[in-house]
């Protein structure tokens, strides 16, 4: 029983983890007033030179350094076309959604002899677990605690994205370009300034989360590695209503839901309660269906989010 | 959010000239750019922009049945991206394309394959479960939108994932039952193709025929199917219902202010459900013909297949018009079909078009600098002058 527990804690906490960096980026780009629709595609671009450049380098946090670099350049365009160029910013962020994962396919065949996917980091390569070998093998706390670096490093990010918003000086005024941004640049706030850091930084995370996939959770990057992830992350980012806690809250009920679906999934709990596996997996989505109809009610968004700010117009 | 068209951008506004620019200069623009941009990757990973563009243009207009593949790679992009464009008229983003065109998929495959009807019939009763099922799919999200306030681009995300998994399912427990090798759906019946002859190309008659017209073998060839008379059908569907009917009106109205439209009497939860349902009918039936006309089955799924994004892009780059749909539908089936030679021709990566495609999109989310470009352009011509 304590086994099933540890097993589907352990899991939920690895799987949350690339959700809950993702939507945190999420969090910070539309309080700032930008919706980006386009993480995924930073997700997918991070995934890949995080295992692209981990392989190379040898050294997994050089990877995840570059996978966050390479999320943040993705996400310059998208502030480039959302800020500077006043551009629908749906639009862009699907245009986003073709560029990364098509660039980084069409890398990662020229890297490496056609082939789509890039070679597995062996086990030493990847990101260490530092608090391995702390517990005793198989032991409650080492299956829930006995994690890779990039979940502490999640649930330290949440702490300072919430501390970022809600206690500094750069977060007051970046929360007052997504509620109201002529009040904020009336107030000499530099309204594109703050929403093109705002948005970077999204992408820098988003391509943590992707990395946090390819460097930890797996240990390297394939074509269908993200695919929706990074949708995922906006749905919880929304049902977190738009705060770094609600989200981070969101993803772990989301990776809960897949930790259950994987443990029913396991042979042994299969021969007790046998479950196909195609409706097993459909869990984690019919639960944030129904969750998102009882309990959310009505999420509402920073009330200038998605709305290019045009200092001209009246 | 609006509407995903590029909007004509005044000019004067910007200081220079009168004249407004028209959204199609727009859109070529943008699709010029995005294969620059495309080229200039190539160019930077190694390989020759002009020839990778040359394979794709021969590999896409030098032979009829070229011509023919890529109508068949357009078709199911057509009708999604009309299926993105009518949810688009009433303010509300369909990303469910995706799992509506699965669920008529799964329609059309087992009905396909179990129903027993005349030709025609049972065209007709596949491609009608196809579209109210999906329509049910998708009037969901509209629903939990207009009910719940739950967010449509949330819901259809989630509903596509389930949609994946029910195809899944639906495939392992036919594959069972009907004892096969490979997680597949049987073939469906010949009563329920729509493939162009069929089952006469094949034949005796057939083949003698083909012999002697060399053109009509060459399209006779490939899955050539009733699918784009379906997709060009609906596109004029689809037009008529938002500019010739009360539906329409209403349904615009609500995209252009929903607010104005509630005090203007209008039911707006209703509406937001017909857009997102009617939306879900037509990928659905993208769904079904897709299946009817080519594949013939359904296969256990991975990962989605993008039939749902792409036509998105369609849209987008048709600026949500019904016709606009199937320009963009071909100017995809062109890069689709024609850019999986470069990998064959060039050994360049087929991604590439992912790529160019995602850069026209993106610029034709920006009319403001493509105006700002050909404003340039304008003002040094009257340098020249």
């Amino acid at each position: 029983m304590f086994d099933s527990i540890a097993f589907i804690l352990g899991t939920t906490l690895m799987y949350s983890t690339p959700l809950i960096f993702t939507a945190l980026g999420g969090t910070i780009s539309e309080n700032a007033g930008v919706t980006n629709l386009g993480l995924e595609g930073m997700m997918t671009i991070g995934a890949f030179v995080g295992a692209a450049v981990g392989f190379i380098a040898g050294n997994p946090w050089i990877g995840f350094l570059a996978a966050g670099i390479a999320g943040g350049v993705l996400a310059l365009f998208h502030a480039l076309a959302s800020v500077t160029f006043k551009a629908d910013q749906v639009v862009s962020g699907i245009a986003i959604n073709f560029i990364g994962p098509g660039l980084a396919l069409f890398l990662s065949r020229v890297l490496f002899k056609g082939s789509t996917d890039t070679p597995p980091l062996s086990l030493d390569k990847k990101i260490p677990r530092p608090l391995n070998g702390l517990f005793p093998d198989n032991s409650f706390l080492d299956s829930v605690l006995n994690q890779y670096w990039t979940v502490y490093i999640a649930f330290f990010l949440v702490f300072a994205v919430w501390f970022l918003l809600y206690h500094t000086r750069f977060g007051l005024r970046l929360r007052a370009c997504g509620e109201h941004p002529r009040a904020a640049d009336t107030l000499g706030i530099n309204v594109g300034l703050v929403q093109y850091v705002a948005v970077c930084l999204s992408g820098l995370l988003a391509g943590f989360g992707g990395a946090a996939m390819s460097v930890a959770v797996v240990a390297n990057f394939r074509p269908a590695l993200i695919s929706g992830q990074g949708f995922i992350a906006i749905a919880a980012m929304i049902f977190g209503k738009w705060k770094p806690q609600g989200a981070m809250w969101a993803c772990l009920l989301f990776g809960a839901a897949q930790g259950l679906v994987i443990f029913l999934g396991r042979s042994d709990i299969q021969s007790v309660i046998p479950i196909p596996s195609e409706i097993l997996s459909m869990i984690p989505f019919i639960l944030t269906l129904i969750i998102l109809i009882t309990f959310v009610g009505k999420a509402v968004a920073p009330s200038a989010d998605g709305i290019p700010y045009d200092k001209e117009s009246e | 959010m609006s509407n995903g068209a590029p909007a004509t951008v005044d000019l004067q506004e910007l200081g220079v000239s009168r004249k407004k620019v028209s959204p199609l200069v727009l859109t070529l623009l943008s699709v010029f750019f995005g294969l620059v941009i495309g080229g200039i990757v190539l160019a930077v990973a190694g390989y020759d922009p002009f020839k990778a563009y040359w394979v794709i243009l021969v590999g896409t207009f030098s032979r009829p049945k070229y011509i023919a593949y890529t109508v068949i790679y357009a078709t199911p992009l057509i009708i999604t991206g009309l299926s993105f464009a009518f949810a688009n008229k009433t303010g509300l983003f369909n990303i469910g394309a995706e799992g509506q065109f699965i669920i008529g998929a799964i329609a059309a495959a087992v009905l396909g394959y179990y129903l027993h009807l005349p030709p025609v019939l049972h065209v007709l009763a596949c491609l009608l479960v196809g579209m109210v099922a999906a329509a049910v799919w998708g009037g969901l999200a509209g629903y939990l939108k207009a009910r719940f306030g739950v967010h449509e681009v949330i819901s259809t995300i989630m509903l596509n994932w389930i949609a994946l998994y029910l195809n899944n399912y639906v495939v392992s427990v036919i594959k069972t039952a009907e004892h096969l090798t490979n997680p597949t759906t049987p073939m469906i019946r010949s009563s329920a193709r729509i493939e162009l002859f069929a089952v006469w190309k094949d034949s005796a008659a057939g083949q003698a025929w083909r012999g002697v017209h060399p053109f009509w073998d060459d399209i006779l060839r490939t899955p050539f199917n009733l699918g784009i008379v379906f997709a060009l059908v609906f596109a004029v569907v689809v037009w008529f219902i938002l500019n010739r009917t009360t539906l329409g009106y209403e349904l615009r109205a609500v995209g252009y202010n929903r607010f104005a439209a509630e005090y203007g009497g209008i039911n707006v939860k209703r509406s937001m459900f017909f857009s997102m349902a009617i939306g879900g009918a037509l990928a659905g039936a993208a769904g079904v013909c897709h299946v009817l006309g080519w594949t013939r089955y359904i296969a256990e799924l991975a990962a989605s297949e993008g039939y749902g994004f792409d036509g998105l892009a369609c849209a987008l780059i048709g600026s949500s018009n019904p016709f606009g749909c199937i320009l963009g539908g071909l100017l995809f089936g062109t890069l689709k079909y024609g850019g999986s030679k470069i990998q064959n021709e060039l050994g360049a990566p087929t991604e590439i078009i992912n790529i160019v495609i995602g850069m026209i999109v993106f610029f034709v989310a920006m009319p403001k600098l493509m105006s700002l470009l050909i404003n340039q352009f304008r003002r040094g011509e009257n340098h020249v002058r």
